[in-house]
């Protein structure tokens, strides 16, 4: 485990295009990310998973500052993430997040929560806004929702379109915070539908989920975390068929008895 | 009751001077109280701090002390007026600001976090995500709160009547001097046309709160 964690990490720098350096993190006593180090390369699709309250949700969010951290450094593209202020909202603007809970704009339509970053942050022209906004709303199944409000659509229908809204900025990465832990069942494919799609486009990803199947078909690597710290980082094949550390064994034996 | 339709000319001009130092004192209030509310969760700490302060001060004084301030300290400190209207209106503004920006802050807090961490994701900056994802969606849920300061407004104009500005109030003052018999129709005068601008507001706090209500 130790000789493959040294072997990620010493990737050269420049070679990845989101880069995590001893990063830590505290909720008050509570010590949510330990030392974590993370190189993913451009085109990558890296899964991350683990038990709940194992700080990957936090780790996520951190890459594009929703949470702060304590020290290390976070890098995306070879830039260094900015505290606050212009240079933070012209580098979020790069990195593609997905909520857990959607987070549509709750008074905007369908339309207009795609076309909204564009417009007000790329000052791109409405016409050319609105063309790209419905060719992605098409491209994940729900251009003829456009003039609807969030509230109108199912949960599977909602998170599409807010894949669509991420994408509309032409992000370099894209973040997934759970993206199907808040759906029913039957509408898990068809979220997972387009983010295979987009890992098969060559979207660098970093997906934490619990889907397992989604792991396996379109994962490069996988990140397992227990307990703030990044436990193993292997291929899926490696990682499902033979888990190095106690820790990982333990989570996948839960997870199959059901 | 002959009272009344006597002196309606007195009565119409109040009424509509009442109308002119809310509205105008109203407009006023809610760009101010919007502003305050704004700087109240901005990530400035020297503005959130002002904005509380002058909140829980304006806010928890009296409404007579604000008119004293406007009418009888700013001239002292070579703020004149020509006209006891403008002293009235700011008087009015300052203290109705308070209860809007406590109103609208509120309204804030109401919009899911998630709200703002999505704009923020897609690159917008503090005022982008305030403009236009926070505050179109806080302010919808604070019209009916919004309606209801605007109305405290409407009555508490009533002290620039006493303040030597002849609007609703002050003729009723005047109407009673002049009809030592009838008070108390001169009362329910004034009373209804308080109510004239009253209960449409009312109404309309209620129509538009079904009309602005959004889906989650």
């Amino acid at each position: 485990m130790f000789a493959r964690f040294i072997l990620m990490t010493t990737q050269l720098p420049g070679d990845a295009l989101v880069s995590l350096n001893a990063v830590n993190k505290h909720y008050g006593q509570l010590h949510v990310l330990k030392d974590i180090n993370l190189q993913v390369r451009k085109g990558e699709v890296v899964v991350v998973i683990g038990p709940s309250g194992s700080g990957k949700s936090t780790l996520c969010r951190a890459i594009n500052r929703l949470e702060t951290i304590d020290d290390g450094d976070i890098a995306i593209d070879g830039k260094q993430l900015p505290a606050e202020g212009k240079e933070l909202a012209r580098l979020r603007a790069d990195v593609g997040m997905v909520f857990q809970s959607f987070n549509l704009f709750a008074h905007k339509t369908i339309l207009e929560n795609v076309t909204l970053g564009p417009i007000k942050v790329k000052g791109v022209s409405k016409a050319e806004a609105d063309k790209e906004a419905m060719a992605l709303l098409e491209r994940v199944g729900v251009g003829h929702q456009a003039p609807k409000l969030p509230a109108q659509l199912s949960g599977g229908q909602q998170q599409r379109v807010a894949i669509a809204r991420a994408l509309a900025m032409k992000p370099k990465v894209m973040l997934f915070d759970e993206p199907t832990s808040a759906l029913d069942p039957e509408m898990i494919n068809e979220v997972l539908d387009v983010m295979i799609q987009l890992a098969k486009e060559g979207m660098t990803m970093i997906v934490v989920t619990h889907e397992m199947g989604f792991a396996r078909k379109a994962a490069d690597r996988v990140v397992f975390m227990a307990d703030g710290q990044i436990v193993e980082d292997a291929t899926p094949e490696e990682f499902f068929t033979n888990p190095q550390s106690s820790r990982a064994k333990d989570f996948l034996s839960k997870l199959l008895t059901h | 009751m002959d009272v009344i339709i006597e002196s309606l000319p007195q009565y119409w001009d109040g009424f509509l001077r009442t109308l002119f130092l809310a509205a105008v004192s109203g407009i006023i209030a809610l760009v101010v109280g919007t502003l305050l509310a704004a700087a109240r969760v901005s990530p400035v700490a020297a503005l959130r701090g002002f904005s509380m302060a002058y909140v829980e001060v304006v806010r928890n004084t009296p409404l007579t002390i604000a008119f004293f301030f406007a009418a009888v300290v700013l001239p002292r400190l070579g703020v004149t007026f020509q006209q006891f209207e403008i002293a009235a209106i700011i008087a009015l503004s300052a203290y109705t600001s308070a209860f809007i920006a406590e109103a609208v802050r509120s309204g804030v807090n109401s919009v899911p976090i998630g709200q703002a961490e999505a704009a923020r994701s897609i690159g917008m900056k503090f005022g982008q995500v305030l403009s236009l994802i926070i505050l179109p969606q806080a302010l919808r849920t604070v019209v009916p709160p919004l309606i209801n300061i605007l109305i405290a407004l409407v009555k508490n104009s009533s002290v620039a009547g006493a303040f030597f500005v002849l609007e609703l109030f002050g003729y009723g003052k005047q109407l009673a001097n002049d009809h030592g018999d009838a008070v108390m129709w001169v009362l329910v005068g004034v009373a209804f046309f308080y109510l004239l601008i009253t209960v449409p507001l009312g109404y309309l706090a209620h129509q538009v709160e079904r009309k602005v209500a959004i889906a989650r």
